[in-house]
């Protein structure tokens, strides 16, 4: 097991350094920043040639990348254009990204699951059919309409919730944006979860289990679903990365001032070191999660051993 | 209305419950003159430096923590006396300013000639990377402290002088009558030690002499202004303060306004000025701003430099339809141009309604023989370049392409060519890479038509964007920024200015007005001629 | 579509396959998922990727699918609208007469009337005329893209799989690369500085940031038939590495592949609408659901008929595609009889 993660953390090398410079290269496919500091007007052009200088952009390409990756590992993520730290921005900006996080992955465990075990244990009924048919309709939404409607609905027509969320971000005002960043993962969830059981519910060891005499709830709690789960809990773990770094648009319509605003942002002013800060983070956040789905994995199924 | 307000309140309860931080406004919803207005606000994209911010969002904050030695009326637009006691010339070269007695910054330090003349040499230093530093420009020195490559030779501006604790001169390097009208930008503000000493705590808490004071400012999302008690100033505020709320999109910041959780949106998004009547039944202001939309075009592009694509400026600007799209796109916050200053000026200022005559008509027929007159458009197709990232402005590029589509009886003559971020946009105008007309937006500086012609039409000057140049045209600027009489300074001007009319240099297509909705908790709300809501003005009920 | 969309894998194997990435350890035996191939068939390697031709063989795993699938109404259904969509892409002058570019800002945000039943939009065209001509762009897009990632990603998983040890190991991480950038995020960087009005820089972004997924799913597919006994017998008898990629591993390793590239088609059509809300997708005169969608959003207080028009065209699109790919997968998946 030891030497399992020892080799994992080696491979996480490779892929980091890949990821941060894949995106540095692509911030940088975007051409030049500085014009668009100076208003509808030219940078007169020793301004120009100082900030140049100050942000490092007259440097070649993989000399900025080389500096950068040099201060991100001495804890310096740079400063944005508007003199505000990265670091601080980020200080700012994940607590609240991971309390929608933490939000959207319960709705997925608790929403996603029991509806999962009700469908899959249920197969072919109403029930059955018709929260299939709602899962697929949440997928074919755009998330973007499917949390506009929400907050036209719940926030300004029957105005239940707040349209969005204060800067304090507090757990009760990321309800609603949770669910709707949540929502195409629920859906997923829910037809893992209902595929895997569906399969299990008839594999010998559930029929064992019941020819024993053991009652149902026992059955489904101790055999079944303790099975069916491994999939369902590998997928919410590579979700947390995805959700983390996804909710662009969620952050966006709620007005959320998270992780996807600060790239939003960041790539909007072309701000090479807010975006590049952060996706850095959120690749590690991306390589630790999936290291710790695959060590959960083995926890959850005996069969697997890693040498 | 009031069950969404009180709706928001008990959220807020349980929030700080839930959460120590609690709820932001939860204990500022109180009235009186202590009450706090919760007002939208956008990320500012620079340091909140006076010299280094140029744009309304830096600009509101800097307008509520600063006073400098003039200000703009948030009336009249007229430049008035604020920290100044006089600023005397006699021959628009030569200047010396009296600042008045009893100013001290927020910190206690006192406002002297010093902290003036400091911070503009701060401010024109090239070393300091201020944007704005080119405000300084007509002082003399300039080119020293600011050359335009290498080395600085002099750390401060040679033409300003310290000759005593309350009096400073000032000499320019031209003569230029209406010098101190502009000495009311945010640029020109006065600089506490604080600002130099501990350069990095100030600008997490700006300090400055204005009536408000920062007392919280977290990054990206929310500043906390409170009202200064010590404030000497006679404009002091008529509320306890103002929290500014960073919205990315301003329909989240209008349906927060409409819901209660916010005050004052003062950028009412253009999809909902269909209901912004019946939502806040009349809380709405629409008043004239200092702004003017044009299409600037590539006078770098050898097709667009000749004397028939002036024919074809002046027909595509006759195949319009501003007035329709004023009125259906904007709901009347814009008002079609007819010249290219703005009204904000008034006649007295230098606006000249009307200058603009026929070509500003719409006259698809005259419009469609004018452009086959002048040899057909340019590269066969229009496209008019705008970035998309802020204002809306895919909606109206699109309204007047189909105006001009109409017009030609041709559904692909002219389309919009949108471009992702403003830093691109700004890009591909500084590399000359356009082939058509593009979206060009000015605000002023300071309400002069000496700042709505000379900026953009100059030969070279810092917004000529589409480099446009008239040997004419810069001679009668040069002539009337040297006539020290100002009625025949501004009757040159708008002569200049009939020279832009003749070529077509940018089509005029409308003034922008400032659009404001307020909730039920606020009174007295107004906004400035720069379109920045007059925030010491507001009470909170 | 929803934004961490490209990390979805397919609801069965692929979640786990997915997650086995991390190297080529001893996982193998729960790659490729679900989709197993029926033992001791090499007959089926035989028969093509094509499954209508392959009635004639017996109890070919191509030619149960169809059989189940032609009865399946599901598939009938999402084949049907299909069929219309590909149609009236082709033909949208079948259905209307108007044109999607002519407008006149009189009729701005009107309601229906006579002739004009889905109303104006906010540029005052024809809100139905511009929902027909949409389709086509946005079959484009899905047809194209998911083309685009299924070729890109199974040639790259495919070759990992055969192969497996070093280009295995290095294919793998360059995957790992791909996957640990957010695909808006991407979108927002890379699309923002286009100024092309085609579809093409949206297909060739959603290829570049789409093929990991496929990629993963093809990789254990091919480990999955790989160790079948016909496989092993094919290289005892001598069978180049061509002939047994071509021959007997694409056949049997292409099913979970089509299952989630027709899935991923829906979902790059929904992609396209969150491109375009974001302000970096398509660009007129192309029209596109996108385009109105993201110009409608704003409006939904005040004329929701323009946003539900073409909003529910793409849903119902995005439905038919995902409904199809479910109906295939579960004719292909012997487990689930």
């Amino acid at each position: 097991m030891g030497r399992y993660v020892i080799r994992r953390l080696l491979q996480m090398i490779p892929v980091f350094i890949g990821a941060t410079l894949l995106i540095f290269l692509m911030v940088n496919v975007m051409g030049d920043p500085i014009a668009g500091l100076c208003g509808e007007r030219q940078c007169d052009p020793a301004t120009e040639a100082r900030l140049r200088q100050e942000f490092g952009l007259d440097q070649p390409v993989w000399q900025q990348y080389l500096t950068y990756m040099g201060h991100v590992f001495s804890g310096d993520f740079g400063t944005a254009f508007n003199g505000q730290k990265v670091i601080d921005l980020m200080a700012s900006a994940f607590p609240v990204t991971i309390r929608l996080t933490i939000v959207a992955i319960v709705f997925e465990i608790i929403i996603g699951i029991i509806f999962g075990v009700i469908t899959g244990l249920r197969r072919g009924r109403p029930v059955d059919t018709s929260v299939l048919l709602l899962t697929l309709v949440v997928i074919a939404v755009p998330t973007f309409v499917t949390g506009l409607l929400a907050q036209l609905v719940f926030g300004v027509n029957w105005q239940l919730i707040r349209p969005s969320v204060s800067p304090a971000a507090p757990f009760d005002e990321l309800i609603l944006p949770g669910l709707v960043l949540a929502s195409v993962s629920l859906a997923y969830v829910t037809r893992l979860t209902r595929t895997s059981i569906a399969e299990n519910a008839r594999s010998d060891y559930v029929r064992t289990a019941v020819a024993k005499g053991l009652p149902r709830h026992r059955v489904i709690t101790r055999h079944l679903l303790r099975n069916s789960l491994i999939p369902v809990v590998t997928f919410i773990g590579t979700d947390i990365g995805a959700l983390m770094g996804g909710a662009i648009v969620t952050e966006r319509i709620f007005n959320i001032h998270g992780v996807g605003f600060q790239l939003y942002q960041g790539i909007l002013r072309q701000n090479t070191q807010t975006v590049v800060g952060f996706v850095t983070v959120l690749v590690i956040v991306f390589l630790v999660a999936n290291l710790l789905v695959d060590l959960l994995y083995a926890v959850l199924d005996p069969r697997i051993r890693y040498a | 209305m009031r069950g969404a307000a009180h709706a928001g309140r008990v959220a807020c309860a349980v929030a700080v419950v839930l959460a120590a931080s609690g709820c932001g406004g939860a204990s500022d919803v109180i009235g009186g003159p202590n009450g706090v207005v919760r007002s939208s606000w956008g990320d500012p994209q620079n340091p909140l430096e006076p010299a280094n911010t140029n744009e309304v969002q830096g600009g509101k904050v800097l307008d509520m923590v600063f006073r400098g030695l003039k200000r703009y009326n948030p009336k009249t637009g007229k430049a008035e006396n604020a920290l100044a006691e006089k600023i005397d010339t006699a021959d628009s070269t030569h200047f010396t300013v009296t600042v008045k007695d009893g100013w001290t910054f927020s910190d206690g330090e006192k406002v002297t000639a010093k902290s003036f003349v400091d911070a503009w040499n701060y401010g024109a230093n090239v070393d300091n990377n201020q944007k704005n530093a080119y405000f300084f420009q007509y002082i003399d020195g300039y080119d020293k402290v600011h050359p335009e490559s290498g080395q600085p030779t002099a750390r401060a501006l040679s033409g300003l002088k310290v000759t005593g604790p309350r009096t400073f001169t000032v000499t320019l390097s031209q003569r230029f009558s209406t010098w101190p009208d502009t000495l009311g930008y945010a640029a020109f503000a006065p600089l506490p030690r604080a600002f130099y000493d501990h350069h990095a705590d100030w600008l997490a808490k700006p300090v400055g002499n204005g009536p408000y004071t920062v007392e919280n400012y977290t990054k990206g999302s929310q500043m906390s202004l409170r009202t200064w008690k010590g404030y000497p100033g006679a404009d002091r505020p008529r509320n306890g303060g103002v929290d500014l709320v960073v919205y990315t999109d301003n329909n989240t910041a209008y349906t927060d306004l409409v819901a209660g959780n916010l005050d004052l949106v003062d950028d009412v998004p253009a999809s909902q000025l269909k209901n912004v009547r019946s939502d806040l039944s009349g809380r709405y202001i629409n008043s004239p701003a200092g702004i003017i939309q044009t299409l600037a075009f590539p006078y770098y592009d050898k097709e667009w430099n000749t004397p028939d694509a002036a024919k074809v400026r002046t027909g595509l600007s006759m195949a319009i339809n501003r007035k329709q799209i004023t009125d259906t796109i904007f709901r009347k916050t814009r008002t079609p141009a007819t010249d290219w200053t703005s009204p904000v000026l008034g006649a007295d200022g230098g606006y000249l309604a009307g200058l603009c005559g026929r070509a500003c008509d719409y006259d698809a027929a005259a419009a469609k023989q004018l452009i086959q007159r002048g040899g057909g458009i340019p590269h066969g197709r229009l496209t008019i370049t705008y970035n998309a990232d802020t204002g809306s402005h895919k909606e109206w590029v699109d309204a007047v392409c189909n105006s001009i589509n109409n017009a030609l009886g041709n559904d692909k003559a002219c389309v919009g060519g949108p471009v992702g971020t403003f830093a691109d946009f700004r890009n591909r105008i500084g590399q000359r890479k356009l082939t058509g007309p593009f979206r060009a937006g000015w605000q002023m500086d300071y309400p002069l038509i000496q700042n709505f012609l000379q900026p953009l039409y100059y030969t070279n000057a810092s917004s000529n964007d589409g480099k446009w140049s008239d040997p004419r045209f810069d001679r009668l600027i040069n002539e009337a920024n040297a006539d020290p009489d100002t009625k025949s300074a501004i009757r040159t001007f708008q002569r200049a200015e009939g020279v832009v009319r003749d070529r077509m240099a940018a089509i005029p297509l409308w003034y922008q007005n400032g659009s404001a909705g307020y909730s039920d908790r606020v009174s007295h709300v107004a906004l400035n001629p720069f379109s920045v809501p007059v925030y010491n003005e507001i009470r909170v009920s | 579509m929803p934004e961490p969309q490209s990390r979805r894998p397919d609801d069965n194997g692929g979640a786990i396959a997915a997650t086995g990435a991390g190297g080529g350890m001893d996982l193998a035996t729960s790659e490729g998922g679900t989709l197993e191939q029926r033992p001791g068939e090499p007959g089926g390697g035989t028969g093509g990727g094509a499954g209508g031709e392959a009635t004639g063989r017996p109890r070919s795993l191509w030619s149960d699918a169809w059989r189940d699938l032609r009865r399946n109404p599901v598939f009938v259904l999402s084949g049907l609208v299909i069929v219309f969509l590909v149609i009236i892409s082709i033909w949208p002058s079948l259905i209307t007469s108007g044109n999607p570019l002519s407008c006149d800002l009189a009729r701005a945000q009107d309601g229906s009337r006579p002739g004009h039943p889905f109303g104006f939009n906010g540029q005052g065209c024809d809100v139905y005329t511009r929902t027909v001509y949409g389709a086509r762009t946005s079959v484009v897009v899905g047809v194209l893209a998911s083309l685009g990632v299924a070729v890109v990603g199974s040639v790259l998983g495919g070759l990992a799989g055969f192969f497996g040890g070093f280009w295995d190991a290095i294919l793998s991480r360059i995957t790992d690369i791909f996957f640990g950038i957010p695909v808006v995020l991407g979108g927002l960087v890379l699309l923002s500085v286009v100024t092309s009005s085609t579809v093409w820089p949206v297909i060739g972004f959603m290829v570049l940031l789409g093929w990991p997924q496929i990629s993963r799913i093809a990789r254990g597919s091919v480990i999955t038939v790989k160790q079948n006994d016909f496989v092993q017998a094919a290289r005892a008898l001598g069978a180049s590495n061509p002939r047994m990629m071509l021959r007997h591993i694409l056949p049997n390793a292409v099913a979970p592949v089509i299952v989630v590239a027709t899935i991923a088609l829906g979902t790059f059509i929904a992609l396209e609408a969150t491109l375009s809300y974001l302000g970096v997708g398509l660009k007129p005169p192309t029209v596109s659901w996108g385009i109105d969608i993201s110009d409608a959003s704003p409006y939904i207080r005040n004329s929701p008929h323009m946003l539900l028009w073409p909003a529910g065209a793409l849903a119902i699109t995005v439905l038919a595609f995902i409904m199809l790919g479910d109906a295939v997968r579960d004719a292909l998946d012997p487990k689930l009889r």
